[in-house]
């Protein structure tokens, strides 16, 4: 193996992906963003520091010969990028997008070809872990044609996902990178990321900001989700440090959300006048209404933001159609809409969805953020009505360039506390970069992976148990009930491995054998085989199932194999289940995921 | 009687102003004919000379090509395919040729404001996604500066009463713009700048 000469972080988001880079020999070294060229238009490479996540499936009769080229390759023959999203804009039906959210998705199989979602099946389809595959050859072909004497293979590489992701979809972003193959690589939660960013911006200035048992809210919100996690600042030998101590659900909830908020405001205004728009305009509007938010939340002087809607054709005074937006409506629509003043004890609302729409995306039922962060802190708590206290908030994503969500959302939260009784209102840490605090912060993390500077302690976020039918006579009409065994415990670290002696499984030869997969944010203390035999309905979340295969060439079919479970956190960080036998010395795999 | 004069002296004005214009530029053309002429004639003769001597004497065919090749380095054509593909980004992010090409004396202000504000926004994300744009002097504009000895007469015009010697104490009128970097798309080979927008037909 060759030694590194940059610590590489990929921001790999919902909307688009960012790469940053610092060489590990100097520790005093800038973080840098690297550009990406790629195709704007047939023809046209640009190099941009942000490659959109969108690739376009051509029609034949679209693509123009030789009209394809990047920088690395005069036979591309993918239209990945800028390129993707702009013509996506215009034909939807043909554009592959929210990758990322299809891999953590409950019903459906990531490795299926089902992107475009639900569009015509003369379209050539993809699956979400192929796209993302796409998206991470992209940049590292763009790497390596601009650092020809330092290939991505031999870097540090540091892919950063939700901290929300479930095992299965860990390994669903380390099997996309699979075709670069990376020697040095691992993933990193994006909180995480953002709180590296934090370290590295103040430097060694760190431990005068935070002090001992001090609990740190990280709140990132990204295009399209929104990610919580706690860091609680811990002594070892004598000094401050953090480790990971909580992570919030996945909730699809975000940045594109407000935006999408407003541009159907704006739609129904018009209507209002007898004016009714097509579904491109609202996209046109939709990019209208982020630049006009982002100036009313941080101008105070502006009270209004024209709209403009231009036409199609090539008439564009006579086709335009002009609209505005108010500090008032965003104010209404942004603040009250997704940050209301709620209590701690409000959570959101949860309704049971039809089972047709099952099969888009989960988005969160409930935009009120300041409900989901109520749901975190109560729920990460040990007593029963009481909740996490936090003494520090560092705060994440595009959204919060606007000061008036900072100001708001921190008095929120800080109203919680001292209603709660808490004297000192929790510290806004600051100095992050908004925008690449994710990939800077995941380059920046390479130091401390060389021992160079403060690691946060993580390990798994949840604990992980199999469900398994009680031995007890069947009583007709009733279900077995269910046990959980703990198969691998909170906060098991990168490279630790634990094999669960106290519980043997039968498994039969030739068959697939499927186990009921549960995850806990919450069940700290359970160790390696903690037997449950009752839980309360939050306690436990249940995850797709987990599947094994026994293919033994040295056994008969249908033969009964007893075995043992073994977990390992690997080196990359994601989880690894097998199955071994107690007479033998195989090893078969336990596939994570398994979608009906 | 002034009248008179000023009617004598008028009516021959005219036609004698007329004719000067006419003799002026038949001289000018003229001349610009001389001028082609002789060029036609020395290219000629440039031409007859390597295709005599070549087979002869070598460095005689030497000298003339080097002629023959400096006469159009002068001045040089831009390059069109950067002002086609510049107008493109115009055109995608600001709509600045529909605009351009657009009758616009029958439209009201307030629809030429909306249009403005596409044409605004647009053309700024072009200028500052493609270029980096620096004012030529830091001053503020309408304050003293003075422009030392050696000045780029390219960057800085002095304007108005132009007399004497270097280091000129003036008031800066604009600070003017430089262009420090350019970083326009990179075009793939045969392909055609000339196509603005493309038309569109939804299906």
């Amino acid at each position: 193996m060759s030694i590194a000469r940059y610590s590489i972080g990929i921001d790999l988001g919902t909307t688009h992906s960012v790469l940053s880079y610092v060489e590990l020999a100097d520790e005093n070294a800038e973080v840098k963003l690297f550009t990406m060229p790629q195709l704007t238009n047939f023809g046209s490479v640009t190099e941009k520091s942000q490659l959109p996540s969108f690739i376009y499936q051509a029609h034949d009769d679209e693509i123009q010969s030789q009209q394809m080229p990047l920088p690395w390759s005069a036979e591309n023959d993918k239209l990945v990028g800028s390129i993707a999203r702009n013509l996506g804009l215009k034909t939807p039906i043909r554009l592959v997008s929210s990758a990322k959210s299809w891999l953590s998705h409950a019903t459906v199989n990531p490795h299926d070809k089902i992107l475009p979602f639900s569009s015509p099946d003369e379209v050539a389809k993809i699956s979400p872990v192929t796209a993302t595959s796409q998206y991470l050859e992209h940049i590292a072909a763009a790497w390596d044609h601009a650092n020809p004497d330092a290939l991505i293979a031999e870097q540090d590489v540091t892919i950063t996902i939700p901290a929300s992701f479930d095992p299965a979809a860990r390994n669903l972003t380390a099997q996309a990178a699979q075709s670069l193959n990376l020697q040095h690589f691992n993933l990193l939660e994006e909180p995480q990321a953002a709180v590296y960013n934090w370290l590295q911006t103040c430097g060694e200035n760190w431990r005068d900001q935070v002090s001992l048992g001090d609990k740190i809210l990280v709140i990132d919100i990204g295009g399209g989700t929104t990610d919580l996690s706690l860091i609680a600042v811990d002594e070892e030998e004598g000094n401050l440090s953090l480790s990971r101590i909580a992570v919030g659900e996945h909730i699809l909830l975000g940045g594109d959300n407000m935006d999408l908020a407003l541009a159907y405001r704006i739609k129904m205004k018009l209507q209002q006048d007898g004016k009714a728009l097509q579904p491109w305009q609202i996209q046109a509007i939709t990019h209208a209404c982020r630049d006009a938010k982002e100036q009313l939340l941080t101008d105070n002087d502006i009270d209004t933001v024209p709209i403009v809607i231009p036409s199609r054709g090539s008439k564009l005074i006579g086709g335009s159609t002009k609209s505005e937006l108010t500090r008032t409506e965003v104010a209404e629509s942004i603040l009250a809409g997704f940050f209301p003043e709620t209590d701690i004890t409000e959570m959101p609302k949860q309704t049971m969805r039809s089972a047709l729409t099952q099969l888009g995306l989960p988005y969160a039922q409930d935009a009120a953020i300041t409900k989901h962060i109520a749901h975190f802190l109560t729920k990460q708590h040990e007593d029963e009505g009481d909740f996490i206290k936090p003494t520090a908030i560092l705060l994440n994503g595009g959204v919060f360039k606007s000061e008036a969500i900072n100001q708001r959302l921190v008095s929120i939260i800080n109203s919680w506390l001292s209603n709660a009784g808490v004297e000192n209102n929790a510290t806004l840490l600051t100095g992050t970069d908004l925008d690449l605090a994710v990939a800077n912060g995941a380059s920046f993390h390479g130091f401390a992976k060389h021992g160079k500077g403060v690691r946060i302690k993580g390990g798994l976020a949840s604990a992980y148990y199999v469900g398994i039918e009680s031995a007890m006579p069947a009583i007709p009409g009733f279900e077995a009930p269910l046990e959980a065994i703990c198969i691998a415990p909170f906060g098991l670290e990168e490279g630790s491995n634990i094999d669960i002696a106290t519980q043997e499984f039968g498994l039969v030869v030739g068959q697939p054998v499927q186990f009921k997969f549960f995850g806990s944010t919450i069940r700290r203390e359970d160790i390696a085989g903690t037997h449950l035999d009752f839980w309360q309905p939050d306690e436990l979340e249940q995850l797709p199932d987990i599947e094994v295969i026994l293919n033994a060439d040295s056994r008969n079919k249908g033969e009964i194999v007893p075995v043992l479970l073994s977990a390992t956190v690997t080196e990359v960080g994601t989880l690894k289940l097998e199955a071994i036998p107690s007479n033998g010395d195989e090893v078969w795999e336990i596939e994570l995921a398994v979608r009906q | 009687m002034n009248l008179d004069l000023t009617n004598i002296s008028n009516i021959p004005t005219g036609p004698d102003a007329l004719h000067l214009i006419l003799l002026v530029l038949s001289l000018v053309l003229f001349i610009a004919l001389l001028t082609k002429k002789g060029q036609v004639i020395e290219k000629t003769i440039e031409k007859q000379i390597p295709v005599e001597v070549e087979k002869v004497v070598e460095v005689i065919k030497e000298v003339t090509i080097e002629k023959i090749v400096e006469v159009p380095a002068i001045v040089q054509a831009a390059d069109p395919a950067a002002a086609c593909q510049l107008l493109a980004l115009l055109q995608s992010e600001a709509r600045f040729i529909d605009f351009i090409q657009e009758e616009i004396s029958g439209a009201t202000d307030d629809q030429i404001g909306a249009a403005a504000r596409i044409i605004h926004a647009g053309s700024q994300k072009v200028v500052n996604e493609y270029f980096s744009l620096s004012p030529i002097r830091s001053e503020e504009e309408e304050s003293q500066v003075t422009i030392t000895e050696g000045f780029n007469p390219a960057e800085v015009k002095l304007i108005g009463h132009v007399v004497g010697q270097a280091p000129f104490r003036g008031i800066l009128t604009h600070q003017g713009w430089k262009i420090t970097e350019t970083k326009l798309p990179k075009l793939a080979k045969e392909h055609d700048t000339r196509i603005i927008a493309a038309a569109e037909v939804e299906l």
